[in-house]
This record gives structure tokens, sequence and C-alpha cells, in this order.
């Protein structure tokens, strides 16, 4: 299980806002979500004060730009998919660079980049400035129900087993001259994600098999969770 | 004698596909007991295991701790009882630190407060993992996993602590600690394990499982001397391991003497390098 566990999104830190109460800082975050999500995406200058929050936030916990915006990479996929809106939408069109695209299809790209953006750095900022059992911890507090706060809280304990189990199915495979990055060896990396996904199915009933045989009947313990 | 702690009858089971895995195992384990379960894999070890606390249901035949049946209205009694240490520590340690998760089981069980404190502190102890009660389980070497999933169990205070090849996946340094933690214990305990070896060191009576059905139950030293009965039962000693050159006394149903450490006479009494003597558990 080696060193990288779980904290990747976590950065140590003392500041003020690592100190805060999770709760807050998880009420904080969802308002500024919504409120950045209701904004009418044309109200342009909206969004760059929206973002002088969201840095100075981060420049308060001390926590590094860079390391914040290197961690957007999972937005990716998301602004590739508005990237393509111009193209496929309807409406009237225009030129940008020589291409012909939908003048409401930019629009909408636009506001789907920018509060997307907005709601991850604000999400990162979080998971930079509070540990993951805190957040559960001020889940619990806001009275999120206590079956989704422990399906999340094994979500956590887990994710490290399963992505050390990936890993280790990654090595085999590369150690048996297939590139899993290579679009050529993807037939035989989805059959490993598939072994992947059935291996962690049937962790989740050994899993379960061990609170059975401690005596589980269906809900956490109150007495083992502070 | 007295009411046997384990008191298996019968007991015939075949999974939902149709596989037959036990045909009429019969298994008597008295208090105090130390008891090896060994077998080639697929033997139905683990099955008979999970039946000792009602996860699996017998097809046939009984299972009775200290004298109570395991059927549904006494899961909960049953399953404090007897504790199960899992293969996998990763599969048993699913709480944020491990005074969580050596609490949860006595959670279950109702204890609150300060008893459950003190509970969890105790098993702690036992198994010399004390200091790190407030660290997450995840981040402890498999070593120390092995013994808080230990723990876990311990601190349901059980009658019987059974444990499905415990020293499987340890390093030599880790399956001797393991072994001290064992014969401190003041509980009775039946051990699954490939690992001929440990069995002997620890365990004075072994009992074959083949093929779904009991083929010996004897003193470890007589079983693991058979020559025959190893063969027919695909059980092999580590390569260089005899148990007729350790010390005599060594799993012949007297326990062994805590205050003369065995482990020490065992590797002394090894043919060829001690090193040869490390994991067979790690076959499996
Ligand atoms: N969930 C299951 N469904 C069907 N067959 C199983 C299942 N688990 C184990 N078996 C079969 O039952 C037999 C006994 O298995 P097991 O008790 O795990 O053996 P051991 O622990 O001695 O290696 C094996 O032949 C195995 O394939
Ligand atoms: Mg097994």
């Amino acid at each position: 299980m080696g060193a990288a566990h779980g904290h990747r999104l976590h950065h140590h830190g003392h500041s003020a806002v690592h100190r805060a109460p999770a709760h807050l800082k998880i009420l904080a975050l969802v308002g500024f979500v919504l409120l950045v999500v209701a904004t009418p995406r044309e109200w342009y200058v909206a969004f760059p004060a929206y973002l002088a929050v969201v840095v100075g936030v981060v420049l308060t916990a001390r926590v590094p730009l860079l390391w914040i915006v290197r961690r957007m990479v999972v937005e990716v996929p998301f602004l590739v998919f508005a990237a393509l809106v111009p193209f496929v939408a309807h409406g009237p069109r225009t030129e940008v660079l020589g291409l012909s695209v939908s003048e409401p299809g930019l629009v909408a790209a636009w506001g789907l980049a920018v509060k997307a953006t907005l709601g991850v750095m604000a999400s990162l900022t979080l998971a930079a400035t509070t540990e993951p059992v805190d957040v559960l911890r001020g889940l619990r507090r806001l009275h999120v129900p206590s079956l989704m706060v422990e399906i999340m809280s094994f979500m956590l304990r887990y994710l490290d087993v399963v992505t050390a189990d990936l890993g280790r199915m990654l090595t085999a495979m590369r150690s048996r001259g297939c590139d899993p990055r290579s679009p050529r060896h993807w037939p035989a990396l989805a059959r490993s994600l598939g072994a992947l996904f059935i291996r962690s199915y049937e962790r989740g009933e050994r899993v379960h098999l061990a609170m059975l045989s401690r005596g589980y009947t269906g809900s956490l313990p109150t007495g083992a969770d502070q | 004698m007295s009411t046997p702690v384990l008191d298996v009858r019968g007991l015939a089971y075949g999974y939902p596909d149709g596989h037959q895995a036990l045909f009429g195992v019969d298994l008597h384990v008295h208090r105090g007991e130390r008891v090896a379960l060994l077998g080639p894999n697929g033997a139905g070890k683990t099955t008979l295991v999970l039946h000792l606390n009602g996860i699996l249901t017998a097809g046939a035949g009984s299972v009775a701790v200290s004298g109570l049946p395991v059927e549904k209205q006494h899961l909960q009694e049953v399953r404090r009882r007897v504790g199960i240490v899992f293969q996998d520590p990763d599969d048993q340690l699913f709480m944020g630190t491990v005074r969580q998760d050596v609490a949860f089981g006595p959670a279950n069980l109702g204890v609150r407060g300060a008893d459950l404190d003190r509970r969890v502190m105790a098993a702690l102890e036992q198994v010399g993992m004390a200091e790190h009660v407030d660290r997450p389980p995840h981040h402890l070497s498999f070593g120390q996993r092995r013994r808080v999933a230990v723990a876990t169990v311990l601190a349901m205070e059980p009658e019987v602590l059974v444990l499905d090849e415990p020293s499987s996946n340890l390093d030599p340094a880790s399956r001797r600690e393991l072994a001290d933690i064992l014969r401190s214990l003041d509980v009775t305990v039946l051990m699954v394990t490939h690992d001929l070896p440990y069995a002997l060191e620890l365990c004075p009576r072994s009992v074959v499982l083949s093929g779904g059905t009991v083929v010996a139950d004897g003193s470890t030293y007589d079983v693991l001397t058979d020559d025959a009965l190893m063969r027919a039962h695909r059980l092999e000693l580590p390569f260089g391991f005899d148990p007729r050159s350790v010390r005599p006394g060594l799993g012949t149903g007297v326990a062994p003497d805590r205050a003369a450490p065995p482990r020490t006479d065992a590797a002394g009494g090894l043919v060829a390098s001690p090193g040869t003597h490390t994991n067979p558990g790690d076959l499996t």
C-alpha cells in the first residue's frame, strides 16, 4: 500500500481556513456553488469576482495555486465536452479563428466551462484544507443521512486498496509487454478493469462477512464513531 | 467431559451453485485447547469456519458453541462467543482509526463509554498495538494490521478465537511475534493453516480436513510424522523441516512451556538452514 494514502487531495497546513469547522466550510462550499450555478452566464463581470474570492481563500490557506491547478485535470473531459457544444449547437453562426461556430453554443460553452471550473476549484480548496475524516464528521453534523456518510467513509477507506489493486494489475500487464496506454491494448485494459470490478465486488462481500462476524446488524454503532 | 466450546456434528454444506463443500464433518474443541485445522486448498476449511458463527447455515448436521446451537435467534450471542480473524486484514479493518475499528465489535454488542474504551485498550495491549490506537489502519504495516485484526476480535471477549491462515504473508519476525501473542492469550484457539511448522509450534492437536471430511484428528506431532496420511492429503512439510528432530514435547498434546520459548528450539532443531522455515502460507 505504499506512501500514497488517500490524502492526495489534502494539503497539510495550519491556516485559519484549515482550522475552520468542517461543517461551516461545507456549507460555504454548497452556498458558493449554488450561487455560481444560479448566476446567468451573460453576467460576465460576476465570474472574475467569484474567481477572485476562490483565489483569495486559496491564498489565505497558503495552498500553492499551482497545486490546486494541477489537480484540476479531473475537469478535462468536461471541458472537452463544453468545447464541442459550439460546433454542434444550432442558431446563428459566427466566425472564430476561421471556424464557423454557433453563437448561442459559444455562450453555453462559456457558461459550462466557467461554472465547472469555479465549482471544481472551490471543491478542491475544501479538500485541500480539510482532512477527509473531518469532511465526514462535518457532513454528519449537518445531518446528512448516516447511510450516505457511511457509504462515503467506506469509499474513502477502500479507494486506496482498489487503487493499489489497479496499480498491481497495470504493473503485471506492463511486465508482460503490454502498454496500457496504447489503444492497441485497450481491449486487454478493459478486461482487467472488468476483473478489478469483480475483485472489488468480492472484497465488498468479504468485508460485509467480517462485519457480520462482529455483530453488525445494519447500522454503525454510534459509540464507535467519535 | 465438559460441554465443548465448539461442537460440530455431521455438518454438510453445498454452495448455492451446487458445489458440495462439506460432507459430514465432526469436530469437538474443548476449553483451553489450541487446535490446528490443516488441509489442502479447497478442502472446505474456510467453509467450515463460516459455519462456526452462522455466516453460512448448515445444510445438514449441527453446530453448537458452548452448548448454544448456531441458529438464527442466537446469532448475536454466537458471534460474540466465536471471534473470527479473516485471512486478509484489509477485509477486517474498515474504520477510520484503529480505535474505531477495535470498538466496532463491542459497540455492536451494546458496550458504551468508559467500558468500551477499557475493552479497546485491553485488546490492543494484548497484541502490543496500544500505541497505534489513533492511527488509520491502512497506514500500518501488514504484520501490524494482522495484529489489529486479532484485537478487533479480542475486544469482543470471545470464548474461542478462530484464525484463517494467520501466518500467511507475514515476514518471519511478524510471524514469530504473532505466535508469541497467540501463545500468551488465554482463549481457546482454532487455527486454519498451511504453515505446518507453525501448527507444530502452537497447537498440540491437529485436525486434517480433506475433500470435505475430517480424515485425521490427533496430536500434531503424530499427524505430521504420518507420511502416508500427509501424502494422501497433499500436505507437505517445508524443505528441510523435520518434526522428528524438533524437541519432543512440542505438538504432542502437552502444551508448550511459555518460560522456555519453543520457537528457538524449533529453529535450532531444523536440519537445513532456518531460512527454509519461513512462510509456507504464502503459497496459497
Ligand atoms: N462462494 C462459493 N461458491 C461456490 N463454491 C465455493 C464458494 N466458496 C468456496 N467454494 C468451493 O468450496 C470448496 C471449499 O472451499 P474453501 O472452504 O474455501 O476451501 P479452503 O479454505 O479449505 O481452501 C472449494 O472447492 C471451493 O471451490
Ligand atoms: Mg480458505
